[in-house]
């Protein structure tokens, strides 16, 4: 066991861990921040995706080692500081970018970070982006278009019956 | 002006706000005090006499608590089939038993051996590793055809064979179904695969067991899209606890697609442990133990011959097809072949004669059994690929071919014993036309040459049946179990209302849009109704939520008891203003006299249930509260057309998906944005299916595709923005809202229209192809184009 300290969400954070502890098991089980979800063992849904130092990483694919003295964001910490929604997030609401809402927290990420490297992504841009991100309920349709309008671009609104 | 609450309008979802923000509680959120984990030793091989297994060395392992073999399970019943079919002969399907955790023979790579309980996860996959099971490989049984031939290795050494059935649907007309092919002047045969495929609901499975000793209560947190059925399999058949000390709860569950309908070893093994050790069990799957032991998808081999006469209508269809079920029965898994694939089988076509023949088969594989469409998608993948291929062969035009054949006239009984309400598949089509913008396709395809591509376009249309199902119909039909929903509505003090349905959501929105429904009946806003389901403790019944029957059947029986605690609430009003109870209206929440001015809130009467002060006791109760059960007259007949535009590489076979447009009839729609959202999901399931996902097993029954390595599912860029439209509204007939159902369409209806497509491109290109089996991966591609 060793100690592992970071900056989770603004908060120091501390923990013994395994040399072979992932940072989303650290998250999930010692830090009991359920918000990042694990969708596969082989890296490749998507599911657990946070910041660190700024910049997307697969939460499954560092060891919370690895993830010393760094700064986390996780989903938890992405609401606006009184507690609403923040842009990213309030998009996916908005255009029904999430169903079962287990992919979200790693879609949400994921669009923010495409967002600081890129403020105006082309839809291709968006679903290439996205290549590593699964989901299984929406279809990506509206999932991209909440990335669209987070960034501002236009897009159609939700459908509504005509009374 | 669109309207921003109750039935029709789009207002964005409660969930949403939890989920978002990290807050949803998923079963592998909860950590009970005390909890120890199970890690299960699978078996790696396919097919496997046990001849036991040395223990000694996990059992001494750091943190381990326990391990259990298959012969700690022996007093314990099997894992239930919920549906007897009856085959072509009268005779009952073979139904073999299916232990919760192996006994004397492993049958499928992933069937559990032993397991080990441990203090911590880690701490029980390692000494799950130190199990020494002395396995001895015997031949696998995997491919269909060679498992029904005489001699071959049974699955099962306690059944006659390794066929489960032979279904013959309608049998009496085998016959006549025989003579009409013989004189048809065109016969149109097609031989496909409908591939096997893996769910794959983003969240893999997890249950939680604990056992309190002090009240010899048992609860099971579980990943399920229908507690109460579990609680109902397992309790009655497996571990022999009655409902009253059995509590499922399914709390937020991140999809399931079919897969988490049925009833799992591991529940039971988790119940089981927890209360045998005294501490709380926990599992959770890996994405690999997802692959090789939730119940997979499809797996058909089926011909399909369509009977026209010499002016192209249809006049007879014969299918036969075998169906994998696996190396045990799953749950719903006999139905999927039979009832909800050979009642479909006219599809949108007056065809006056059809004979559908089922074999099942059981393999040395995962077992199988409903996926989104559940049966469906087979019945429509076949006669929507001979349809297209006979257009083909008869030089005809495909959708002139289908409109010539549509059923026009509603209600429409189908030669195959299912009886279709409403619907207008003129008016799906031509809207389809519209949207798919089908007169500008030619324009298309030419700047696709330009650029060196082929373009193709595919049709087809659709129906389904939904609305799962008539109790007493299923019952002849071999189903263990009514098909009803329950509701119990309970109106609080202050006006609020908390509603209890047995229908459960992982995904589809159901606490927003069944809250718009309670909400528009009353007049108040949607913001007062509260949606409770997936937990047994709080939902008196459910049967869960699956084959799209969640509004049909479930907000049915919620429109039942809200129209129960109306008409009591206008007894209470009615007492309050001191008229007659004929005379009081409900309008946005305020009772009034008619022909008067006289009004009281809907509070008010909320109130006086509770605080019977002045109040009608010798006539009713106080309280406010209700509970309907619902079971639908018929299924629903939800229909549609869809169009697809591939590009097909011609140097590499790769195809690309440029357009997709679904033009559905839903009948009414409650939340236009989540019905669209739910097409959109079952559309890139779809494509999904028809260009990259398969799931494979090598010859000596090795699952190939364990991993989303070896798995292709549908990314953000396989799949185009939808063009989608609902505005074709036939309602049903025989609910009280007029709905359909929209969950499986997308799936059903969109496999023949890619594979249309890329023929239909091929076919531009000068190559020759009819056929190719999904998935339709560039190297398939590539090779078809290569033969012709
Ligand atoms: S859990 Fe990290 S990529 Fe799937
Ligand atoms: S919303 Fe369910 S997996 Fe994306």
């Amino acid at each position: 066991m060793s100690h592992v300290s970071m900056k989770v969400n603004g908060k120091e954070v501390g923990g013994e861990v395994e040399g072979r502890t992932l940072l989303v098991d650290f998250l999930r089980e010692d830090l009991k921040m359920t918000g990042t979800h694990v969708g596969c063992d082989t890296s490749q849904c998507g599911a657990c995706v946070v910041h660190v130092d700024g910049k997307a990483v697969k939460a499954c694919t560092i060891f919370a080692l690895e993830a010393e003295g760094a700064e986390v964001t996780t989903i938890e910490g992405m609401a606006n500081a009184d507690g609403s929604l923040g842009v990213v997030q309030a998009a996916f609401q908005e255009h029904h970018g999430l169903q079962c809402g287990f992919c979200t927290p790693g879609m949400v990420m994921a669009g923010a970070a495409l967002l600081k490297e890129n403020p105006k992504p082309s839809e291709a841009e968006i679903r290439q982006y996205l290549e590593g991100n699964i989901c299984r309920c929406t279809g990506y349709h509206n999932i991209v278009k909440a990335i669209m309008a987070a960034s501002g671009q236009d897009v159609e609104p939700p459908a509504v019956a005509a009374e | 002006m669109p309207k921003d609450s109750g039935i029709g309008a789009s207002p964005k979802r409660r969930e949403d706000v939890r989920f978002l923000t990290g807050r949803g509680q998923y079963t592998d959120d909860i950590n009970i005090n005390g909890q120890l984990y199970v890690h299960f030793l699978r078996s790696d091989m396919a097919h496997a006499t046990i001849n036991g297994i040395d223990t000694s060395e996990a059992e001494g392992m750091p943190g381990v608590v326990r391990v259990f073999t298959g012969a700690d399970f022996e007093g314990v019943g099997s894992i239930p089939c919920g549906w007897q079919v009856t085959d072509r002969h009268g005779e009952p399907m073979q139904e073999p038993a299916h232990p919760v955790l192996a006994q004397g023979k492993v049958r499928h790579v992933g069937d559990p051996i032993a397991a080990v309980v441990a203090e911590t996860y880690a701490q029980a996959r390692d000494a799950a590793e130190a199990l020494v099971p002395d396995l001895e490989e015997l031949p696998a049984v995997i491919d269909m055809k060679d498992a029904v031939k005489d001699g071959t290795t049974k699955v099962h050494d306690d059944l006659t064979s390794n066929l489960c059935y032979d279904w013959g649907f309608v049998e009496e007309n085998r016959d006549a179904v025989a003579k009409a092919m013989d004189e048809a002047a065109h016969v149109t045969t097609l031989e496909l695969v409908n591939n096997r495929l893996v769910a794959n609901p983003m969240e893999p499975r997890v249950a939680v067991g604990d056992y309190n000793p002090g009240t010899d209560d048992h609860t099971l947190y579980t990943t399920s899209q229908n507690p109460h059925v579990i609680r109902l399999l397992m309790g009655a058949f497996v571990l022999g606890i009655p409902e009253h000390k059995l509590r499922v709860v399914a709390p937020d569950v991140g999809g399931g697609f079919g897969t988490k309908i049925f009833h799992y070893a591991e529940e039971a093994f988790v119940t089981f442990a927890a209360k045998q050790i005294g501490r709380p069990v926990k599992w959770t799957a890996s994405r690999s133990e997802a692959f090789m032991s939730d119940a997979h998808g499809r797996d058909h081999v089926t011909k399909i011959e369509l009977a026209l006469d010499a002016e192209n209508n249809f006049t007879a269809i014969r299918t036969e097809t075998y169906a994998n079920m696996g190396a045990y029965l799953s749950t719903f898994a006999p139905s999927v072949p039979t009832w909800l694939h050979g009642t479909l089988m006219a599809g949108n076509y007056k065809t006056p004669l059809i004979y559908v023949n089922v074999k099942a088969v059981f393999t040395n594989t995962v077992p199988v059994d409903a996926y989104r469409g559940a049966g469906r998608p087979e019945a429509t993948f076949q006669l929507e690929r001979v349809i297209d291929k006979a257009a083909r062969e008869l030089g005809v035009d495909p959708l002139a071919l289908r409109r010539q054949n549509f059923i026009t006239e509603f209600p429409y009984a189908t030669p195959v014993a299912v009886e279709y309400d409403t619907g207008d598949y003129e008016a799906t089509l031509s809207k389809l036309e519209e949207i798919a913008d089908i007169s500008g396709f030619e324009a298309r395809r030419r700047e696709s040459e330009a650029k060196g591509k082929w373009r193709g376009l595919g049709m087809n249309c659709y129906i389904e049946a939904c609305g799962i199902a008539p109790s007493a119909l299923v019952g002849q039909l071999g189903a263990r179990a009514g098909l009803y929903e329950s509701a119990t509505v309970r109106v609080n003090a202050t006006g609020g209302l908390s509603v209890m349905t047995g229908s459960h959501s992982h995904g589809q929105g159901h606490e927003t849009s069944f809250a718009q429904v309670v909400a528009d009946m009353i007049g108040i806003d949607d913001g007062m109704v509260e949606i409770v389901h997936g937990d047994t403790s709080k939902v008196p019944m459910g049967m869960g939520t699956y084959g799209s029957r969640s509004l049909a059947v479930g907000g049915s029986a919620i429109v039942r008891a809200t129209e129960k605690i109306i008409a009591k609430a206008k007894k209470i009003a009615a007492h309050l203003m001191e008229a007659s109870e004929g005379d009081i209206e409900l309008k946005d929440g305020q009772f009034t006299v008619a022909g008067t001015d006289k009004s009281v809130a809907w509070g008010d009467v909320t109130l006086a249930a509770y605080v019977p002060h002045n109040y009608p006791l010798e006539e009713i109760e106080p309280g406010l509260e209700e509970t309907a059960f619902y079971d639908p007259a018929n299924f629903t007949y939800p229909s549609g057309a869809y169009a697809c535009e591939v590009e097909v590489d011609p140097e590499t076979g790769h195809v690309t998906i440029e357009r997709f447009a679904a033009a559905d009839d839903f009948g009414n729609v409650v939340n236009p944005m989540i019905v669209e959202g739910q097409v959109h999901g079952g559309l890139a399931q779809g494509i999904g299916q028809a260009l990259l996902e398969n799931c494979s097993y090598d010859e000596d029954g090795q699952l190939i595709s364990a991993s989303y390595m070896d798995y292709a599912m549908p990314r953000a860029d396989d799949v185009p923005m939808f063009d989608v439209d609902h505005s074709c509204q036939t309602p049903c007939t025989h609910n009280p809202l007029g709905v359909k159902g929209c969950g499986e369409a997308g799936a059903i209806g969109s496999p023949p229209a890619v594979v249309n497509a890329v023929i239909d491109a091929l076919q531009s290109g000068g190559k020759n192809v009819m056929h190719i089996d999904m998935p339709l991966s560039p190297n398939r591609v590539w090779a078809a184009m290569q033969g012709a």
